[in-house]
């Protein structure tokens, strides 16, 4: 089919894209890498599954027969090991994750303005970035021990817990689906929830937590600082945890949105008409509501709030490709993956680091006024 | 297959309270075109949604082709129902084609695509809707009524053996509102159904072999156009005063509407011939006068209108003088009459008919239909009330 011909198409163009961008953003920083170097790197890296081994393990009184997967890797490049661990350590977690979050920020922005059949709505419009600002503000102005020391029989005792980092990460996840199903609630009457009062109940929930940040803030006292990086969005502290759990995270949800691609074409006509083609539109729009504030919540938790992604990917994507869902949300989530990682490149390339929200805002917001001064919004 | 397309028993919705629609009872043949008419607010579209099962009634029950709406999925009304909306609020700037396509949604799985019934279904839509010619042009760049083609186009590429229509003719020109209506005739000719709220009453009638009449949220007349369509049924439900005729084009019921004016009725005998006198009449009966006319020809436009307004006539053959007899009926009819309204300059012979002892008002040809009303009113009270084109005798 030609959609399909079209998506597919499309999709792999903005895939190699992405790929080069995150080929070449690694290379770039203080040590310069060429890019066929940093391939070796990733290439060695690479291990396959070759063969199981038996073994055991001592427990305590027991002996413990275990079976463990051996890896190997297919490829043996003579690589520099300075620039091996700078890839691998320090630049591609970063790289990664900041591909991820885009991806999500996109994805989900691409969905939120078809869902609201609005070209301005962006992820944040059901309270999920200020859910987790409360999260996370919440929970550097008020550490919370996570931490704890567990006595399991057989094994012995163990430690459990996560670390700070992670508790923000935590913390903010659960705040922003806190926010969004708050957001949902208030706007759901017997089974129905009209996306006009959808959009004023996230409007006046963001207000509300706004105000808790900024109490929080002013609480804030020595950690004030890390609240500012947190709130402007940053992703220095990438860890390949990190990218593990969002990696784990987005794609399945992911797949949902781009199932529901089709149902949300149909859903501009507006719901009823949306409901006459066949649509059940109430339980689609929680799916779709669902899977949205999940995958943004997944990439605001641990990159903290990034703008304008999830609202200028989609739209610009929108002006390449056509509205049709089933190509603009692949393509626009690709294309969010590289303008995130671009953007942090940027952010971390000057002299001194900026929060990656910063260069977002600065290159989102002039291309936003050039949007609302061309012919793309005025039919509104 | 059940007998009837759409079963209607009981029907009660309200908003907020207010009931919007009361006891509606209504049942659908296969095959017939409906014709849902009635003022603004009458409750016609809440009528169709309900048809269609996007509103929740208070009470009652609707069956589609012997199934309650309420027990089949979206996909099942989908497969059931096509409906066309007066307007849509598509803002993104989707090509004609996808959104036509969009028609197909109930036919195709979750995880499958446009199978080769699927585009010939669109083509064919295309075509018979004449937006082919457009079909590449995003959405938000054609005009109004285009838009409404566009409608339309998606509601039969939907292909369901039902198709509801809310004013599908409300934004197109002439041409392409009786090209939508012959389209919908065609389908219904094709053992389809239909059901349409049409403002326009003589284009429901025209097309249309069933005419609901819905007023005040209540169904108050059901029937062919003919015996839908009167004076009394239309100065009830619209609130106007009409006079409900032949098209003398197509044959189909005409309705011309007057203003109300409250008119106290009165019996009134009418001399004249032609097109000025059946103005006249026309006017007359819609206020609610009781008339009698003649002589006239018989073929004469007096003698049609006084035949569709069912009213008492001296009619004489066509190139015949009036004779005697013909002359003392009319006499007889003027006499028994409380005004008589001459229009023009009848022959020397009708000098009886003219001259009784009941006031008589000479109009000229070329009268406002609102003077002779008054004259009418006045005729024996004030004779200096007459407006200039209206002289008393």
């Amino acid at each position: 089919m030609d959609v399909a011909r079209r998506a597919v198409g499309w999709s792999a163009a903005l895939a190699a894209l992405l790929v080069t961008v995150v080929v070449v953003s690694a290379g770039i920083g203080p040590v310069r890498i060429p890019p066929a170097e940093v391939l070796k790197v990733v290439l060695n890296a690479l291990v396959v599954p070759a063969g199981i081994e038996a073994g055991s393990r001592d427990a305590g009184t027991l002996t413990l027969p275990t079976l463990s997967v051996v890896y190997s890797s297919p490829f043996a490049f003579p690589v520099d090991d300075v620039h091996r661990r700078i890839v691998m350590s320090v630049r591609l977690p970063r790289i990664l994750l900041a591909a991820i979050v885009g991806f999500a920020l996109a994805a989900a922005g691409t969905v939120m303005q078809g869902f609201f059949r609005n070209p301005m709505a962006d992820p944040s419009i059901i309270g999920v970035s200020s859910g987790a600002a409360v999260g996370a503000v919440g929970f550097i102005v008020l550490p919370v021990s996570l931490s704890a020391t567990v006595a399991l029989p057989l094994i012995g005792a163990v430690d459990i817990g996560v670390s700070h980092g992670a508790g923000v990460s935590l913390f903010a996840f659960i705040g922003a689906l806190a926010a969004a199903f708050g957001v949902y609630a208030i706007a759901t009457r017997h089974g129905r929830t009209p996306v006009a009062t959808l959009l004023l109940a996230g409007v006046a929930v963001q207000t509300f937590l706004g105000a808790v940040i900024s109490y929080l803030q002013l609480q804030a006292g020595e950690s004030l600082r890390r609240i500012v990086a947190w709130l402007m969005g940053h992703l220095s502290a990438a860890s390949w945890s990190d990218v593990a759990v969002t990696a784990v995270l987005v794609p399945p949800l992911f797949i949902v949105l781009l199932v529901y691609a089709r149902d949300l074409n149909v859903l501009l006509l507006g719901e009823e008409e949306a409901q006459g083609l066949g649509i059940e539109v109430e339980r689609t729009k929680r799916i779709l509501l669902a899977a949205s504030a999940l995958i943004t919540a997944a990439g605001v938790a641990f990159a903290g709030v990034i703008g304008f992604v999830g609202l200028i990917i989609p739209h610009m994507l929108r002006l390449v490709v056509g509205p049709d869902h089933r190509i603009l949300l692949p393509t626009a989530a690709l294309a969010g993956g590289s303008f995130l990682v671009a953007a942090d490149t940027l952010a971390r390339s000057g002299g001194a680091e900026v929060p990656v929200g910063i260069v977002t805002a600065a290159v989102g917001a002039p291309f936003f006024i050039y949007l609302l001064m061309s012919r793309e919004v005025h039919e509104l | 297959m059940s007998d009837q397309m759409i079963a209607i028993q009981d029907l009660t919705v309200s908003f907020g309270g207010d009931p919007v629609l009361s006891g509606v009872d209504l049942s659908i043949d296969h095959g017939t075109f409906v014709g849902l008419v009635g003022p603004n607010g009458a409750g016609k579209t809440t009528l169709l949604r309900a048809i269609k099962g996007t509103i929740t009634p208070d009470n009652g029950t609707i069956s589609i082709d012997g199934d309650p709406v309420t027990s089949l999925s979206a996909r099942e009304v989908g497969r059931r129902i096509a409906s066309v909306p007066q307007s849509t609020t598509l803002s993104f700037d989707f090509p004609v084609r996808n959104v036509v396509e969009m028609g197909r949604t109930p036919h195709i799985s979750r995880f499958g695509s446009h199978d080769a019934d699927d585009v010939t279904a669109v083509e064919e839509a295309m075509v018979a809707t004449g937006v082919e010619r457009f079909a590449d042009r995003p959405i938000t760049e054609v005009s109004g009524g285009e838009r409404g083609r566009v409608l339309l186009a998606r509601a039969i590429a939907q292909g369901t053996p039902a198709l509801l229509l809310d004013e599908p003719t409300a934004s197109l020109d002439v041409n392409h509102a009786v090209r939508t209506l012959e389209l919908v005739r065609g389908f219904v000719d094709d053992g389809r159904t239909a059901v349409a709220a049409i403002h326009d009453l003589e284009m429901a009638a025209r097309y249309c072999e069933t005419i609901v009449l819905v007023a005040g949220g209540e169904v108050r007349a059901v029937g062919p156009p003919a015996d839908v369509f009167d004076t009394a049924s239309v100065r009830a439900c619209f609130d106007a005063e009409a006079f409900v005729g032949a098209n003398p084009a197509t044959g189909s019921t005409a309705i011309t509407a007057y203003p109300t004016t409250g008119t106290n009725p009165r019996r009134v005998h009418v001399v004249g011939t032609g097109r000025p006198a059946a103005r006249a009449v026309s006017r007359l009966s819609a206020a609610g006068h009781d008339l009698s006319v003649g002589p006239v020809p018989e073929g004469d436009v007096v003698a049609g209108v006084a035949a569709d307004a069912d009213l008492p006539a001296v009619r004489v053959p066509p190139f015949h003088r009036p004779e005697g007899p013909h002359v003392a009926d009319a006499v007889a009819l003027a006499a028994a009459a409380e005004v008589v309204i001459v229009v023009g300059d009848p022959a020397e012979s009708l000098r009886q008919v003219v001259e009784t002892t009941t006031p008589t008002v000479r109009v000229s040809t070329g009268f406002d239909p609102a003077d002779v009303l008054a004259a009418v009113a006045s005729a024996d009270e004030d004779p200096d009330a007459a407006s200039p084109s209206v002289e008393e005798s």
